[in-house]
């Protein structure tokens, strides 16, 4: 298992990655290449790395237009900024255009793990309104090693992609063994009673919760499912059939995200009680652990989630 | 193939300019829907780029050294459209089909679906953005093509223009990136005056462009500014086109309520016989 590090920190190590290994990437940035981890990339690749200033929507339409003219464009900022400061450029001249144009965003301090910062810096509509343009890939990666991963294979995938970052440093979950794929969930923990179904931060909190059941004689199954979308319909409708309960975890409100995105699986196809555990109120200032505490982020809450649908069960 | 400075006589044009203007009325009156006024106020500047100053090639519209005509003003799509068959991208025929459920021209252009649309727009702001990326693309590449972007006066209220504004000179694009400004007074809701007045002039100067007025409706003047923005420049340069809205329509023009309506079959056939008779 790796260090702990942030998941931003995988953004300038994978673009120099892209760039080994032949893909025209260029890296722009908005004035916060410093905390996005960007302009690390720029300090080496200064032909590949620029910045626009505070200026989010023209970043997105030159991007855009680098794209149209052949290249494979990646962006970067807070997630509270991209996409909700560039929405409409994101729609108009990256999804909509010749089916979606090659444009890779990288949206650092998701959540309300951004801290101290408070509520205007905290994102917890972003993976909701990128999963809502068409021809978008959404992935909140839960470590560093799957942060860089997962930015390797949105560059390389075609089309545009919205990949989610975070400001702290988090325990390492995988290491280079590890294979992320766009539309598949890593079954982390076998289980028979129970599944969580986590992204980001949150799935270290299944993880907990999941040993904390154990010792109740629950047997609990951990998904993380890092790609929102494509979402991985086989893993969850296994795990709806084989355990018959399911509880969502992401540190995002609970309309738009993983668990709406869950949600829509289970009902289509493998309908069991489920739960949804989130973000469904702005946030405030704090250090990251203990909002995480503030906003019952918690093993404790998802344990009581679990205990609550299990009651569900027919 | 046609290159740049190929010379197409004033006459020649100003011939060009009747047909657009017809299809332009026409395509508008036949969807019932569409923007008329600021269609025609834009007619000489597209027909003159497009046939003495644009390096284009319709037979190959994704020619990687061609120069880009960017419409940030989506809504002019009847001008485009009209521009772009007359100049044979498509056949004209197809012009019929604008606004109607198959056709591929769309009332505001979509990127990838009709040759020599250049972006995707509809919402205001975005042309210039979109226009410094291919431009610096094509720096990285080695390739000299020019973008053009043709932006309303209405479409300066929006932020991001006066977002790329600022960073085309910063990031020396100037002889890559050149705007025209369709100074035409009128919005969607009424005069500028009376919604949002904004002076391109003074703006592009404060963002550090050269700006060049011109008679928009004087196709000469139109044709030997365009060559003149074209000359290589320490600052980027901006061409404001003084225009009328509906230009060539007698109950159209300087008339916001034709920004965005259709003309009844009476006032179609009204319109053609002005238009042929060159008002």
């Amino acid at each position: 298992m790796a260090e702990n590090a942030a998941t931003r920190e995988a953004y300038p190590v994978a673009l120099e990655e892209l760039v080994d290994d032949g893909v025209d990437i260029v890296a722009v940035d908005a004035d916060l290449g410093a905390s996005t981890m960007g302009q690390k990339f720029g300090e080496k690749f200064p032909e590949r790395w620029f910045s626009v200033g505070v200026a989010e929507q023209n970043m997105v339409g030159i991007a855009a237009g680098l794209a149209a003219a052949g290249r494979t464009a990646f962006i970067a900022s807070f997630s509270a900024f991209l996409p909700g400061r560039c929405f409409d450029q994101l729609r108009t001249s990256v999804a909509q255009p010749a089916g979606g144009l090659n444009v890779k965003c990288v949206a650092s301090h998701g959540g309300v793990t951004a801290g101290e910062d408070g509520m205007s810096a905290q994102a917890i509509e972003d993976v909701a309104l990128a999963s809502s343009l068409i021809s978008f890939n959404v992935v909140v990666p839960a470590d560093y090693e799957e942060a860089r991963q997962a930015i390797l294979a949105v560059g390389k995938a075609n089309g545009p992609a919205y990949v989610r970052t975070g400001r702290p440093k988090v325990p390492g979950l995988f290491d280079s063994g590890y294979r992320f794929e766009l539309g598949k969930a890593a079954l982390l923990r076998e289980g028979t009673d129970v599944t969580f179904v986590a992204c980001g931060v949150m799935v270290v909190v299944a993880i907990e919760a999941a040993e904390r059941l154990a010792a109740e004689g629950i047997s609990a199954r951990v998904l993380n499912q890092a790609s929102i979308k494509p979402i991985d319909r086989e893993a969850i409708i296994a795990a709806a059939v084989d355990t018959g309960a399911v509880v969502t975890a992401e540190e995002h409100q609970t309309i738009g995200g993983l668990g709406s995105a869950v949600a829509r699986v289970l009902a289509e196809a493998e309908p069991v009680p489920a739960a949804f555990v989130g973000v469904d109120s702005y946030g405030t200032s704090g250090t990251w652990t203990e909002l995480l505490d503030h906003f019952e982020l918690t093993p404790a809450r998802l344990v009581q989630a679990a205990r609550d649908v299990l009651a569900r069960k027919a | 193939m046609t290159t740049a400075n190929s010379t197409v006589s004033t006459a020649e044009l100003i011939a060009v300019a009747q047909k657009v203007r017809a299809h332009i009325v026409r395509m508008v009156a036949s969807a019932q829907s569409g923007h008329p006024g600021g269609s025609l106020s834009s007619v000489e500047l597209g027909v003159a780029l497009y046939w003495n100053h644009l390096r284009v090639d319709p037979a190959n519209p994704d020619w990687l050294e061609r120069d880009r005509f960017i419409l940030s003003k989506g809504h002019a799509t009847p001008f485009l459209y009209s521009v772009l068959a007359e100049r044979g991208f498509f056949s004209a025929e197809l012009l019929g089909g604008f606004r109607k459920l198959g056709s591929k021209l769309q009332g505001h252009p979509s990127m990838g679906t009709v040759p020599g649309v250049e972006m995707s727009a509809g919402s205001l702001g975005q042309g210039l953005s979109f226009a410094i990326g291919q431009a610096m693309a094509g720096r990285f590449a080695d390739r000299d093509y020019r973008c053009w972007v043709l932006l309303g006066d209405g479409e300066l209220n929006e932020g991001q223009v006066w977002e790329s504004a600022q960073a085309v000179g910063h990031f020396r694009l100037g002889d890559r990136v050149t705007a025209i400004v369709d100074r035409n007074n009128i919005q969607n809701d009424g005069f500028g005056k009376d919604i949002m007045e904004i002076d391109p002039v003074g703006m592009f100067n404060g963002f550090g462009w050269q700006v060049l007025e011109v008679d928009g409706h004087d196709m000469a003047a139109v044709d030997g500014v365009l060559d003149e923005a074209k000359k290589p420049a320490e600052r980027p340069r901006c061409v404001v086109a003084h225009t009328v809205k509906g230009k060539g329509v007698s109950f159209m023009e300087n008339n916001p309520a034709f920004h965005g309506k259709a003309p009844s079959p009476e006032q179609l056939q009204q319109a053609l016989d002005e238009i042929a008779r060159g008002l």
